[in-house]
C-alpha cells in the first residue's frame, strides 16, 4: 500500500459530499475562455448566491483534465465543449464516463484565423477581397492549396482544440464547404488555445479555429487574419455547455434546479451591453482569462479586428449568452454534433448511437427549473431560416441523419455506413 | 497473455526535466528498463510510433494533454489507450494521482497490478518532488529572513549604538508587541533606514 507523502502541488481535494440533496458548494471546472462568462458571472455577480449556492470555480489547462476531473468527482459540474457530453455518452475518447448537460452556456465565440502569410497568398493567387465572405475565403484557400500541391509544398497545419470540439467540426465544415478535404488536403493538429497566437507567429501552424479572445489576439498582433466566424458557419451551433454526471444530477435535483436558475439569470445579465464593462473587468482578472481588458471588451461587443491593418467587422450576435433560448439544451443540436462525428469517421450511425447522443442533452431539467422553453420542436429541422442558415445551405433533419451525411460531397465515412438506422 | 509477461515500455512526458529524471530513476529502480523520457511534446507522435509505449505518464498541468487525445483519435499506434485508470473502482489511487498531478494513458488489456505499481511510483515521486520544491522554497525564504534580520540588526547597532544582543532583543520585543514576524519588523527597519539615510 502506498503511503502519501507531503502535500500535493496541485491541491484539489475531493469536494465534500453532502448527504442527499441540498448541496451548497458546487465545484465547477473551467477553461479560461470568454464563453465561460455565464459561469463566471454567476459566481462573481451574486446570481449563484441568490440561489443559496457557492460556485467554487477551478481553472484548468486542458479539456482532457476537465473530463477526467468531472468523471472522478473532483468537479461537480464543468464548462465543457458542446460535443464532450455526446462523445462521453457514445463511449468515444480515452476516458468516456457518462456526462449530461441541462444548460448550454450560449452560442458564438469561435472564429477561424489564417496566418497573414497564407492570406497574402490567397490575395496573390485568387485576388480575394478584404471583404470576402467565409465561403469565398474557403474557396480561395482551396485554390492556394492546389497551387501548393502543384509546387510540392508541405501541407499546411491547422490547429483545433480537441478532437470532440465545436472547433474541430466548424473548421472541417468550413474547409469542406470550400471543397477542401480536411483529412487529405491539410493537416489538423491540436494546439491549446492560449498557445495558438504564438504558434501562428512562430510558423508552427498556418491557421486555427478557437474561441475568444484568441483570434482577436492573433489579428491584433498582426500574425493572423480572421476569415470566418462561427456565425458564418452555423449561427445556432451550441458552443460550450455545463456538463455533469447523470448520477449527480439525479441525487441533487434541487441543487441542479437552483444552479440552472442562477445560470439563467447570469446569462440574461451577460447579454445586456450595459453590463459588458463589468463583465470584461471580471473576465480579464488573472483568476479567470488573464487577457487585456480592452480586447475582451471588443470581443463581447463583437467588434472584430480582422487584421492589424485596421480592417474591422462588427458581428452583432458574436456572443449570444441568453436570448432566443440560447441556453436550451436542444437534443436536435446534439444529433447535429453526432452527424458531424459520423461525417468525419469518429462514430458510426446506429440506433443505439442516436439514443445515446440525444440523451446527452437534457431539456427536461432545463424546463423543470425554469418552467419555460422554446416553442419549436426538439427534433425539428435546422438551417431553414435566414438567421439559422448553414454556410453551404444544407438543411439538417435530425430524423434523417444518414441522408444528411450522405449529401456532403466531402466526408470521411463510407456510404454503406450511412444507410438504414433512421428514426 | 504474452503482453503481460513481457517487459512494459513506458514513456514519461514532463516539461519539468528534473521531475522527469526522478521518475525515470524510480522506474529503473523498480526494474523497468524500457523507459523513454521527453521534456517537450514536439515530435511526440513520432516517438510514440517508434517506442510503442504500453504506459504513458504525463503531468496533469501539461496543456498538451489535449494533443495526446487527438493523437490517439488519429493513430492506431497506441491501441485503445485509456486515460489513467485501469481500475476505475480504485478511487483512492485516482484521488492520489490527481492530487499529485499525474495522469497516464495505458494500453487496454494490461493487468492492473502491473500498471498500479507504476502509477503508485509516479505518484509518490511527484509528491516527493513537490515536497522537495516546497522545502527549497522554505529554505530560501528562511535564508532571506535571516539576511534581512542581520541587516536590521546592523542598522540598529550603528544608529542607536546598541550591542548585537540588544539590537536582536529590540527587534524581537517589537515583533512580539506588534504581533508580527521578526523578519517583517526587520524589513521595516531596513526600508525606513533606506528612506532616512
Amino acid at each position: 500500500m502506498m503511503s502519501k507523502i507531503g502535500q500535493p502541488n496541485t491541491k484539489l481535494p475531493m469536494p465534500s459530499i453532502s448527504a442527499g440533496d441540498g448541496q451548497k458548494v458546487v465545484r465547477a471546472g473551467f477553461i479560461p475562455l470568454v464563453d465561460a462568462s455565464v459561469l463566471i458571472a454567476a459566481a462573481e455577480f451574486g446570481f449563484a448566491a441568490r440561489e443559496g449556492l457557492t460556485l467554487d470555480l477551478v481553472k484548468d489547462v486542458s479539456w482532457a483534465n476537465v473530463r477526467d476531473r468531472l468523471a472522478f468527482r473532483q468537479f461537480d459540474i464543468a464548462h465543457m465543449l458542446s460535443p464532450m457530453p455526446i462523445a462521453s455518452m457514445l463511449g468515444l475518447g480515452s476516458n468516456p464516463s457518462p456526462t449530461i448537460t441541462p444548460f448550454s452556456l450560449g452560442r458564438g465565440g469561435n472564429a477561424i484565423t489564417l496566418s497573414t502569410r497564407l492570406f497574402e497568398r490567397m490575395r496573390d493567387i485568387d485576388g480575394v477581397s478584404e471583404k470576402a465572405s467565409a465561403l469565398e475565403n474557403a474557396q480561395s484557400l482551396a485554390k492556394v492549396l492546389r497551387d501548393m500541391k502543384a509546387r510540392g509544398e508541405a501541407l499546411p497545419m491547422f490547429g483545433v482544440t480537441y478532437p470532440f470540439s465545436s472547433h474541430n467540426y466548424e473548421f472541417r465544415y468550413w474547409l469542406a464547404a470550400g471543397g477542401i478535404n480536411p483529412d487529405r488536403d491539410v493537416k489538423l493538429v491540436v494546439v491549446p488555445p492560449p498557445l495558438t497566437s504564438d504558434a501562428l507567429a512562430a510558423g508552427a501552424i498556418d491557421g486555427f479555429c478557437v474561441g475568444a479572445p484568441w483570434n482577436m489576439i492573433a489579428s491584433e498582433r498582426g500574425v493572423g487574419r480572421i476569415v470566418a466566424a462561427k456565425q458564418d458557419i452555423w449561427p445556432s451551433a451550441p458552443e460550450k455547455v455545463i456538463g455533469m454526471r447523470p448520477e449527480w444530477a439525479d441525487s441533487h435535483t434541487d441543487t441542479v434546479s437552483r444552479l440552472i436558475v442562477a445560470l439563467d439569470a447570469a446569462a440574461r445579465w451577460c447579454d445586456l451591453p450595459e453590463n459588458h464593462d463589468a463583465l470584461a473587468e471580471a473576465l480579464a482578472d488573472p483568476r479567470f482569462i488573464a487577457a487585456p481588458v480592452h480586447i475582451i471588451r471588443h470581443v463581447l461587443a463583437g467588434e472584430f479586428s480582422l487584421d492589424a491593418k485596421g480592417n474591422r467587422r462588427i458581428i452583432p450576435d458574436y456572443f449570444k449568452f441568453h436570448r432566443e433560448f440560447a441556453n436550451y439544451p436542444k437534443p436536435g443540436h446534439a444529433l447535429w454534433i453526432y452527424s458531424q462525428m459520423i461525417r468525419w469517421g469518429q462514430a458510426e450511425l446506429s440506433e443505439q448511437g442516436l439514443k445515446s447522443a440525444a440523451s446527452a442533452y437534457r431539456p427536461n431539467l432545463y424546463r423543470a427549473a425554469l418552467g419555460t422553453g422554446p416553442d419549436h420542436a426538439d427534433l425539428g429541422s435546422e438551417g431553414m431560416n435566414v438567421s439559422d442558415r448553414f454556410m453551404d445551405g444544407h438543411v439538417f433533419d435530425p430524423t434523417k441523419i444518414g441522408e444528411y451525411v450522405a449529401k456532403f460531397a466531402v466526408r470521411t465515412s463510407p456510404p454503406e455506413r450511412l444507410n438504414s438506422h433512421e428514426t | 497473455m504474452k503482453i503481460s509477461h513481457s517487459e512494459l515500455t513506458i514513456l514519461v512526458i514532463d516539461e519539468n526535466a528534473i521531475r522527469a529524471s526522478i521518475i525515470e530513476e524510480g522506474l529503473r529502480e523498480a526494474g523497468h528498463s524500457n523507459v523513454t523520457v521527453i521534456n517537450e511534446v514536439n515530435g511526440v507522435a513520432r516517438i510514440i510510433e517508434t517506442t510503442k509505449p504500453d504506459v504513458i505518464v504525463i503531468d496533469i498541468e501539461n496543456p498538451n494533454r489535449d494533443m495526446m487525445e487527438h493523437l490517439f483519435q488519429l493513430t492506431r499506434t497506441v491501441s485503445r489507450p485509456i486515460a489513467m485508470f485501469v481500475d476505475r473502482s480504485d478511487t483512492a489511487q485516482i484521488e492520489a494521482a490527481m492530487e499529485a498531478g499525474v495522469s497516464a494513458y495505458v494500453v487496454d488489456g494490461l493487468k492492473k497490478e502491473r500498471v498500479k505499481s507504476i502509477l503508485d511510483m509516479a505518484v509518490s515521486r511527484f509528491n516527493a518532488f513537490s515536497r522537495l520544491q516546497r522545502e527549497l522554497a522554505e529554505a530560501k525564504s528562511a535564508l532571506e529572513e535571516r539576511k534581512v534580520i542581520e541587516r536590521a540588526k546592523g542598522i540598529l547597532m550603528k544608529m542607536r549604538g546598541l550591542s548585537e544582543e540588544d539590537a536582536f532583543a529590540l527587534l524581537r520585543q517589537t515583533a512580539m508587541n506588534e504581533k508580527k514576524k521578526m523578519s517583517e519588523i526587520a524589513q521595516s527597519v531596513v526600508t525606513a533606514a533606506g528612506l532616512l539615510m
